[in-house]
């Protein structure tokens, strides 16, 4: 009956967990390198960039996540024998980041993009007038103004990206929800409890995310 | 077509530094530019006035091609204006402007905004651009707010750094476009008391604005703009003490009986 007296479960919710933030942390890092990179795209004045970027964007975008990951499993992995871990769990998780990354990227493309539409015209106008070149004035003056006015909504991206790392369990990664799948399995009379635990723990972790962007968001803000 | 009031201080001039040909643009059915021909020497001071669309301010910023132009050619320096590219903001580096709203870099101190073109396009050793953006915004009369970022200062005092960053790329020539318009009015004279040491010390300067003072004391030549056209090109005396066409007479009656 006691769920939580089990050392063994508590080992196994704890190693879930981990799962969610090592996936969250990974896939985070590359959405945002990937996702600058697209938006820098799609403001170019190159039109096959602007097209990459563009389509990016609105194929991830509205592909349901579940496909994307198990297109990473079945398609990447069985079909196309793409492996990029000899242990079968790093493997799992590895194809899990590229999927997730891969999605979360386009939201952050389109986050970034909307930031760049924040910084006034006359910034970099004053760019180009010194001599900066377009990449120099992107990376210099207009995308750090455009990070900052999104450092918020940035933060709401991370908080649905940790919560989607869960549908990496659908292609067999032990992580929290997979987890709490099989302890509802094993005490089902415990249900609501083990409901309870599980979410009181996302809360736990993403609540004061949350609050830690809001926090930096003003922080950062660029005051005009 | 052009006197020169103050011709002595020309010398040395074999050809003009900015010089446009048959300029024309427009935006869209509009014809903002149209057939201008102008040409700036070495030295000289010219400030164009005009009723507010009238081109003047696209004529300033076709200078540096932050706006291209759809026919006629613009030199700079006998070289003809290169289309994009490096070539381009090479070009930029050497025209120095100063925009009606500042524009200073908002995420940046006063002292970086004014040693980033330096680094970045020139560079410059750090330490060396930071010694001269000092010297720099001493000369404007801020250096007591290097460290603060723009949005601290007021209008007067952004606008005083956002020439000292001009002037840190050592421009040969200088864009003013209206840079005391945005201003309250009690902060325009020290804005214009720096553009008048500026001509002073010899700067080749292109100034649109609307003070007719700075036009009356410190231009070498008045170009008068309306509707696209560039009416007419005088030195400042004669130009306000006698202005031939009717549309000139027609403005200054306007700005000047009050």
């Amino acid at each position: 009956m006691d769920v939580f007296s089990d050392p063994r479960n508590i080992d196994a919710t704890v190693s879930g967990f981990l799962w969610i933030l090592k996936l969250t942390g990974a896939s985070a890092v590359l959405a945002l390198v990937l996702g600058v990179i697209l938006a820098a795209m799609r403001v170019s004045p190159i039109p096959v960039l602007r097209l990459f970027g563009a389509a990016w964007v609105n194929i991830f975008r509205n592909t349901p996540l579940t496909l994307i990951i198990f297109f990473c499993y079945f398609g990447l992995y069985s079909t196309l024998g793409l492996s990029l871990s000899e242990d079968l769990n790093l493997n799992i998780y590895w194809l899990g980041v590229i999927g997730l990354s891969t999605y979360t990227a386009a939201f952050v493309c389109e986050a970034v993009r909307s930031g760049i539409n924040t910084v006034p015209a006359g910034q970099a106008e004053a760019a180009r007038a010194i001599g900066l070149t377009f990449a120099q004035t992107l990376r210099i003056i207009v995308l750090p103004q455009a990070g900052r006015a999104v450092v918020a909504p940035l933060g709401s991206i991370l908080i649905a990206l940790c919560k989607n790392s869960t549908i990496v369990g659908t292609i067999g990664l032990m992580e929290s929800s997979s987890v709490m799948k099989d302890l509802i399995n094993s005490y089902g009379n415990a249900g609501i409890l083990i409901f309870a635990v599980f979410a009181g723990v996302f809360a736990l972790l993403l609540i004061p995310t949350g609050y830690l962007f809001g926090w930096l968001a003003n922080r950062l803000a660029v005051r005009r | 077509m052009t006197e020169r009031s103050q011709a002595g201080e020309l010398s040395g001039t074999d050809r003009p530094l900015i010089r446009l040909d048959g300029v024309n643009k427009w935006f869209g059915p509009l014809h903002v530019l149209q057939d201008v021909n102008l040409s700036v020497n070495r030295g000289e001071v010219v400030v164009v006035i005009g009723p507010s669309g009238s081109g003047k301010s696209t004529l300033c910023r076709t200078i540096n091609r932050l706006e291209p132009i759809n026919s006629g050619t613009i030199t700079f320096d006998g070289q003809p204006l290169p289309a994009e590219g490096r070539a381009l903001a090479r070009l930029r580096s050497e025209v120095g402007m100063v925009f009606q709203s500042f524009n200073l870099f908002a995420h940046k101190t006063i002292l970086e905004n004014v040693t980033l073109g330096p680094i970045k396009v020139r560079k410059e050793k750090p330490e060396s651009a930071r010694q001269r953006a000092l010297a720099l915004l001493d000369r404007v009369g801020i250096a007591s707010q290097a460290n603060k970022f723009p949005a601290q200062l007021s209008g007067g005092q952004q606008q005083r750094a956002a020439i000292a960053r001009a002037l840190a790329m050592q421009p040969k020539a200088m864009l003013f476009d209206e840079p005391t318009s945005a201003l309250d009015p009690e902060m325009v004279g020290e804005v214009l008391e720096v553009m008048t040491s500026l001509a002073a010390d010899g700067m080749t300067m292109v100034v649109v604005t609307h003070e007719m003072g700075f036009a009356r004391h410190a231009a070498n030549r008045v170009i008068f703009m309306a509707d696209g056209q560039l009416v007419e090109d005088a030195p400042p005396a004669e130009f306000f003490a006698n202005p031939r066409s009717e549309r000139a007479k027609d403005f200054l009656s306007k700005v000047l009986t009050h």
